[in-house]
């Protein structure tokens, strides 16, 4: 079977049934996109599907197939960081950093969607992500600064 | 170009059987350790004692004069990276980013013994400032010994001395071409005093960053081997049970699935993970299993068989007071719910081991690993690449132990990554424990007599900051029902907690603001520092409206100093409290990093939310009830509160660590700030699971 992600075309075995999440990091080496609970309850394996934040620990790799995937490693274009990874960056957000690659995959699918959402709707969306350091606030505040930049 | 970590790179191992070895081949291939000659030339006892003490220990410079660092420690997103590099750059009079850190490798970096205890700043760091100022000073005297000037007159910049008049430089790669660099340290080496920081004492950009928001850096359940088998534990249904039966003829035919079986000990093997967990799923095992006690009667089980006798429990200064208060405090257990899961990546090499696994203690689970497969340490090497968190629960590694059984047993490398529910149930916890406090005020509202016990959850924290003419602190061992281990601050939140509720019960009970009841009880400026500026930014005097309710804790531990305030809303006629907002002011000494400090301080109080509000482990049977992370809940976005931190800079004082001390204030502050809301006294930790008092 074929899976389009970050905009190249990969074969990947799908024999055993594999979860989008499994295929990502074990056949594609794309290990950026994390496990941290199996059940779409924490956001660590957060990717976007067709542009929405799809938890890659339930979907199953064969309901990817005609869809554009993107991970945190297809975000960089170029050598140069995606806005939101260089708002992250700049405001030295995180402690462990595990939660890192789907905190951002969330925050972009979340301003593609909308440019500028209020507070209430960044908690909305983020909800489902967890920073076990809890940085919320330092997230918040990239989110922010992102949706800024991007203005 | 900055010299390659070998951390970072799993191909890039050095054979040989020593740290020495390794330091020959880097001075050999990449860098300036010209130093094998005059090791050759030692006799082994005087190498013994200088590779413990030796700045080479700590220190590589290399050919271009880029300076690796070497420490024990493990990064678990305490950004001891960039804390550790800092204060090296400083002394040595370099660019922050001139240096790299090696760190949390068997091989490569000098003997510790955990990133536990806050210890890092106050010790590690203490010990890299007096290497890196040996370093600086060795070269001055270098320049001056050679040049015929005066030490004093000699300043250095970016790493060189410059002769003020012949045009002549002298660096530290210069500097590295001869033994000296394994002279010991200087304990009395004076270091650059904290007025005078410029890399240290900023918000430098965390090291690797950009690693992380690229999703480059690679956490041990990234890293993967050639011909890496994925491996997968059988476990038992309860706690302590033993294995009856197994019967593992269903999984026999599946391709390239092998079973490990050594005892009770039971893993499969597979090329892929998918096939590895239907494997698992396959094996079909009995079991024997016991008695356990459960949630419902942990409380009276821990008080029931603490281990002491009635008589330790008297304490005859209570005796002949009016106004007593006595408390009882219950805490329950909670889990650390790293968000990287417990994982251990294996491979064996004849008869040596290398494994690479998450965790605080390397050199711990090196010796756990020796003894698990009776080899010497020379043949064992643990590489701790920075992980995925750990607030006191990676002191262990189970997955890297099971991995390296593994993988002896199929002859390949294993990964093994703990999947959520394991995690939540194989790990430790955070200990539950009962805590009674009576107390009693003298008749001019100081307070008589103070008693403190704390059944099972630990001894931490336990001595009240308060002035009391006579007291009595016991911790009492129990026998707890689950596994339990070291946690954020240990007991001292537990023990904090009931302090601090107990102190604003007493000012309740003599109509005196809480706040003043503490500052008269209080002799230590330091707390008392944190408390007025905490109460300053909170607005402490203000009135709140109907509804709101306005609480204060503070509590001292491992050199830190806090006090968090804060206000909750009280809804009545649903009885339901919301945290509204939270002010801590934090002192540990001398400010090393603002920014990353700040977000210690804000990542305690809201992982303490957590633990004061609605974590709690429900376990009936020997089964834990909320295994998953949809039935445990954590903090999440939509539980954040308004929070704010004041930091205090003491740089006349030494720095200290502040991963655990910000923890001890939110659970108080919340529980009296709920008393004044609803006048509800909560004594309990979780308060209020449902959200309701």
């Amino acid at each position: 079977m074929k899976i389009n992600v970050n905009g190249k075309s990969h074969t990947i075995n799908v024999s055993a049934n594999p979860t989008l999440l499994e295929v990502l990091r074990e056949q594609l080496e794309l290990t950026g996109t994390k496990y941290g609970c199996g059940e779409a309850a924490c956001g660590a394996c957060r990717v976007m599907m067709d542009g929405t934040a799809v938890p890659a620990c339930i979907t199953p790799a064969v309901s990817a197939q005609g869809k554009d995937i993107t991970t945190i490693e297809g975000l960089e274009k170029n050598g140069k960081l995606h806005p939101v990874q260089e708002a992250f960056l700049e405001e030295d957000v995180f402690q462990c950093a595990y939660c890192a690659s789907g905190m951002i995959v969330s925050a972009v699918a979340l301003l593609e969607r909308n440019a500028s959402p209020s507070r209430e709707e960044i908690i909305e969306a983020m909800n489902g992500n967890i920073c076990r350091c809890c940085t919320y606030p330092q997230i918040m505040a990239a989110i922010e600064k992102a949706k800024t930049s991007k203005a | 170009m900055p010299l390659e970590n070998p951390t970072s790179n799993m191909k890039n191992d050095f054979s040989g059987n020593s740290r020495r070895a390794f330091l020959k081949q880097v001075g050999l291939g990449l860098g300036t350790f010209v130093l094998y000659s005059d090791l050759i030339a030692f006799p082994s006892d005087q190498r013994k004692i200088e590779e413990e003490d030796s700045i080479a220990s700590f220190i590589h410079v290399a050919e271009d004069g880029h300076i690796t660092a070497y420490s024990g420690k493990t990064e678990v997103g305490q950004n001891i990276r960039t804390s550790l590099a800092q204060v090296v750059a400083e002394e040595l009079r370099v660019p922050f980013e001139m240096v790299d850190m090696v760190l949390a490798d068997t091989k490569l970096t000098p003997y510790d013994r955990g990133t536990t205890g806050s210890r890092t700043t106050p010790q590690m760091s203490l010990t890299l400032r007096k290497a890196a100022a040996t370093l600086r000073e060795m070269l001055k005297e270098e320049a001056s010994d050679s040049w015929q000037i005066g030490k004093t007159s000699l300043s250095l910049e970016g790493g060189a001395i410059a002769h003020p008049s012949n045009g002549k430089r002298l660096t530290y790669a210069e500097l590295a071409n001869g033994k000296r660099l394994f002279e010991p340290y200087r304990d009395n080496v004076e270091l650059t005093p904290v007025n005078e920081w410029k890399i240290a004492g900023t918000s430098v950009p965390k090291a690797r960053g950009r690693d992380y928001v690229t999703g480059k850096h690679k956490y041990v359940s990234d890293l993967s081997l050639p011909n890496m088998q994925y491996g997968k534990i059988l476990r038992p249904p309860v706690y302590g049970a033993k294995l009856k039966s197994l019967d593992i003829s269903q999984v026999k035919s599946m391709e390239g699935v092998q079973v490990v079986r050594n005892g009770d000990f039971v893993g499969v093997t597979a090329p892929d993970a998918t096939t590895a967990s239907q494997a698992l799923a396959l094996l079909d095992a009995s079991w024997d299993s016991k008695e356990h006690v459960s949630r419902k009667n942990l409380f009276d089980h821990l008080v029931k068989h603490a281990n002491l006798s009635e008589k330790e429990l008297e304490f005859e200064a209570l005796n002949g007071f009016e106004d007593r208060l006595e408390q009882e405090f219950h805490i329950d257990y909670i889990s650390h719910v790293p968000l990287e899961t417990r994982v251990g990546v294996a491979e064996w090499d004849d008869d040596e081991l290398t494994v690479w696994t998450g965790t605080q203690k390397p050199f711990g689970v090196q010796e756990d690993l020796c003894n698990e497969f009776s080899i010497s340490k020379a043949k064992v090497r643990v590489i701790t690449p920075d992980t995925g968190s750990g607030y006191g629960g990676k002191h262990t590694a189970e997955a890297g132990v099971e991995a390296a059984k593994l993988a002896k047993g199929v002859e390949k490398p294993v990964k093994v990554q703990w999947t959520r529910e394991e995690e939540f149930k194989w790990a430790y916890f955070r200990p539950a424990g009962v805590i009674q406090v009576k107390s009693a005020l003298e008749s001019n509202g100081n307070l008589g007599a103070w008693q403190f016990h704390n059944f099972n959850s630990g001894g931490s924290g336990m001595q009240t900051p308060y002035r009391v003419k006579e007291k009595q602190e016991k911790y009492h061992r129990s026998d707890t029902p689950l596994r339990q281990g070291s946690y954020r601050a240990l007991a001292s939140t537990a023990n904090v907690f009931a302090i601090e509720s107990q102190m604003t019960d007493l000012a309740y009970y003599l109509k005196e603001d809480s706040l003043a009841f503490r500052l008269r009880h209080l002799d230590d400026p330091r707390m008392k520092d944190v408390l007025i500026a905490a109460a300053e930014k909170f607005h402490w005097e203000n009135k709140l409206p109907q509804g709101r309710g306005k609480g204060l804790g503070c509590g001292y531990v491992k050199g830190g100093y806090v006090a968090t305030f804060a206000e909750v809303a009280f809804d009545k006629e649903s009885q339901k409290v919301v945290v509204k907002r939270l002010v801590t002011a934090f002192e540990c000494g001398a400010i090393i990093h603002p920014k990353h400090l700040k977000s210690q301080v804000v990542g305690c109080v809201l992982q303490g939310l957590g633990g004061a509000l609605f974590e709690a482990v429900d376990f009936e049977d020997g089964k834990i009830n909320n295994a998953s992370l949809s039935t445990y809940r954590v903090p999440k976005f939509s539980d954040i509160p308004e929070v704010e931190v004041v930091l205090l800079n003491r740089k006349d004082l030494d720095p200290a660590g502040a991963g655990e001390a910000p923890i001890l204030g939110v659970a108080p502050a919340i529980r009296n700030a709920i008393l004044d809301a609803s006048g509800k006294r909560i004594n309990r930790l979780p308060m209020i699971p449902d959200g309701k008092v």
